[in-house]
């Protein structure tokens, strides 16, 4: 008898112990609503990119209206508008201090577009369009980047699959910096 | 008199390279006795108000305690510098300023002022009410769960000097030119703290990490929201959501109410303003990692992930900010740091790196936190390059300028961490240059 209450006991413990164990000590469960607000980002293979589709015309339209008041259009020159960012036009990815660095001659992926736009673009008012409009501009600067053709349409099965021109040019630095690209004495 | 007492009790004679450098010890284990020759100016006559010229700060009573106390008003010149750019134009397009530098010649210690702590934003400084602000951990986790800042201050929270640096600091210095910029428009995106939070672990553990999950994916929620994908090892190592810098609230500049900070990574790693850890089995691939924080290397491959910051240490005083007004000893002091862990040893040379001389390093010596050191160095009058090179616990040692663009090339415009010069002329000015 005395045994079987302890046994008891210990059980009790045992399983209080692990219900706390499963619990946050002053964390309190994320919601979706929670997440969906915090979380915007877009992975290479296309994970977590939303419904809507997009044209290069309805792109370049956007882009006068939204876009150009900081970036050139392909066949401008403004070199305040180049210092800010040059977005076409640009063959060389050795742009020093990474202002020449275009989506066509140095991002890696295409979806890394989107997902930068949508977030922080324009910077007078981020995340002011649709999902459809981002996909349009996507579509227009990949285009305007000699990436895809006028017609292509950008949704979140096509985005993905481009092909940027250069996505083999980057080498992993981490954990440690490659031996041929450390300073040696 | 004898010409012992005299004279100054540093023996300049006992060198420790060439060009003057001092032994190390010698500021240390000397104090200079110059109290002798003091005698009372002080009047002896009864009839005159004691108080005749005294200061008003003497003479009347001062102002009252307040608040949130400021530095004094004659402390004008220790002051953050924003970007230099000459274009109005480029600055109204840009509709603010982003970047401000720390002024590393007017500071001593290693712990950098919050009001003087560099900043760098990418889209402006958001005025977060924290009642309304939180963070959410999700993704490959058991349970997704949300912290408030009333949450996370009811953790044990450990408090840990760090230093803080921009990916970009020193970046001019790949420039073929030399620039005539001070040290603290070359080097200011450097500081140093002690960050009070919860490690980041404790709460990853409360969430279940999933088995597969290998990095995690934080966003911040300012405009633009920042993001950076972090290696799980690095969040589960000592990584912690900072809740406050050198004891208070951490600065709305610095993300509060709460940011991530990644010890000894590059700086924007440390995402402000945090508001979701997203862990995942690869990383997200932001503009932050690829188009930007990308080196591209002479043969045209970009090191990508380039986190861990290098060893490096740059010399304070003398700098550009100041000049040498006449012959005699000088301190020459500065700060050393490593991405890895401590700082083992920091030389100096004066005569463009012929000759080197061990310096004192000022204690506690903290990881992946500035370290002081200081050397005194006896000035003859004539030209000097003057030099430090720092070597971390792991016997990395700081490479030269050469030895790094060997390495790297100048296409790229971050991660320069090679060793600094400046160039005394006889005449006691001082400027940076390539030697």
């Amino acid at each position: 008898m005395y045994m079987h209450k302890i046994i008891i006991f210990v059980t009790l413990l045992v399983s209080t112990q692990l219900a706390i164990a499963q619990e946050s000590r002053f964390g309190v469960p994320a919601t979706q609503a929670d997440i969906d607000k915090s979380f915007w980002s877009v992975f290479p293979d296309g994970e977590f990119l939303p419904d809507g589709e997009g044209n290069v015309a309805e792109g370049r339209e956007l882009f006068e209206y939204n876009c150009n008041i900081c970036h050139n259009f392909p066949d401008e020159n403004d070199p305040v508008k180049n210092e800010i960012g040059k977005l076409f036009g640009v063959e060389d990815k050795r742009g020093k201090a990474n202002l020449d660095q275009t989506i066509g001659s140095y991002w890696p992926y295409s979806t890394t577009v989107f997902n930068y736009i949508r977030r922080a673009m324009p910077l007078v008012a981020p995340m002011s369009l649709t999902n459809s409009e981002y996909y349009s501009l996507t579509a227009y600067l990949l285009h305007e980047n000699g990436i895809i053709a006028e017609d292509d349409v950008m949704n979140k099965d096509t985005l993905p699959k481009v092909e940027m021109p250069n996505k083999d040019g980057f080498v992993n630095a981490y954990p440690e910096v490659p031996e041929k690209y450390l300073a040696k004495p | 008199m004898s010409k012992n007492k005299n004279s100054l009790i540093i023996d300049t004679t006992n060198h420790a390279a060439k060009g003057g450098l001092l032994n190390r010890r010698l500021f240390l284990s000397s104090a200079i006795a110059t109290t002798a020759a003091l005698a009372t100016t002080r009047a002896a006559h009864s009839q005159e108000i004691v108080g005749e010229g005294q200061d008003d700060w003497t003479l009347y009573p001062g102002s009252d305690a307040l608040e949130y106390s400021n530095r004094s008003r004659f402390e004008v010149d220790s002051v953050k510098r924003l970007i230099p750019n000459d274009s109005q134009e480029f600055l109204d397009l840009r509709l603010t300023k982003y970047v401000a530098r720390t002024p590393l010649d007017h500071l001593l210690g290693t712990i950098t002022p919050n009001g003087l702590h560099f900043e760098r934003s990418h889209q402006g400084i958001p005025d977060i009410d924290p009642d309304k602000h939180f963070l959410v951990i999700h993704g490959k986790v058991k349970n997704p769960l949300k912290f408030d800042i009333s949450a996370l201050e009811n953790y044990p929270t450990v408090s840990r000097n760090y230093y803080m640096e921009c990916s970009g600091n020193s970046a001019v210095l790949f420039d073929e030119t030399p620039t005539d910029q001070s040290l603290q428009e070359i080097h200011g995106l450097l500081s140093g703290s002690e960050w009070t939070g919860v490690l980041l672990s404790t709460l990853l553990d409360e969430c279940g990490i999933s088995p597969d999950a290998k990095w995690i994916i934080a966003e911040g929620a300012d405009n633009g929201m920042m993001t950076r994908s972090i290696p799980l090892d690095k969040a589960l190592d000592d990584a912690m959501i900072a809740i406050r810098q050198n004891g208070e609230r951490i600065r709305p500049s610095q993300g509060y109410p709460m940011r991530l900070l990644n010890p000894g990574f590059e700086g924007n790693t440390s995402v402000k303003w945090l508001r979701s850890i997203y862990l995942s089995d690869r990383p997200v691939m932001s503009v932050q990692e690829t188009a930007k924080y990308t080196d591209m290397m002479p043969d045209d491959k970009a090191l990508q992930f380039t986190l861990e910051q290098d060893v490096k240490s740059i010399i304070t005083r003398p700098s550009s900010a100041m000049s040498l007004k006449k012959k005699g000893v000088y301190e020459i002091t500065g700060l050393a740091w490593s991405g890895k862990g401590k700082i083992a040893r920091v030389e100096v040379s004066v005569d463009g790196g012929n000759t080197w001389a061990d310096t004192a390093l000022e204690g506690p010596i903290h990881s992946k936190m500035l370290t002081r050191f200081r050397i005194p160095w006896m000035w003859e009058g004539s030209s000097a390059i003057l030099q430090s090179r720092a070597i971390d616990e792991f016997g990395r040692r700081q490479p030269s300028r050469k030895e790094l663009l060997d390495a790297r090339g100048t296409n790229g415009i971050y991660h320069y961490h090679a060793i600094h010069s400046w160039d005394v002329a006889p005449n006691g000015e001082i400027k940076h240059v390539y030697a």
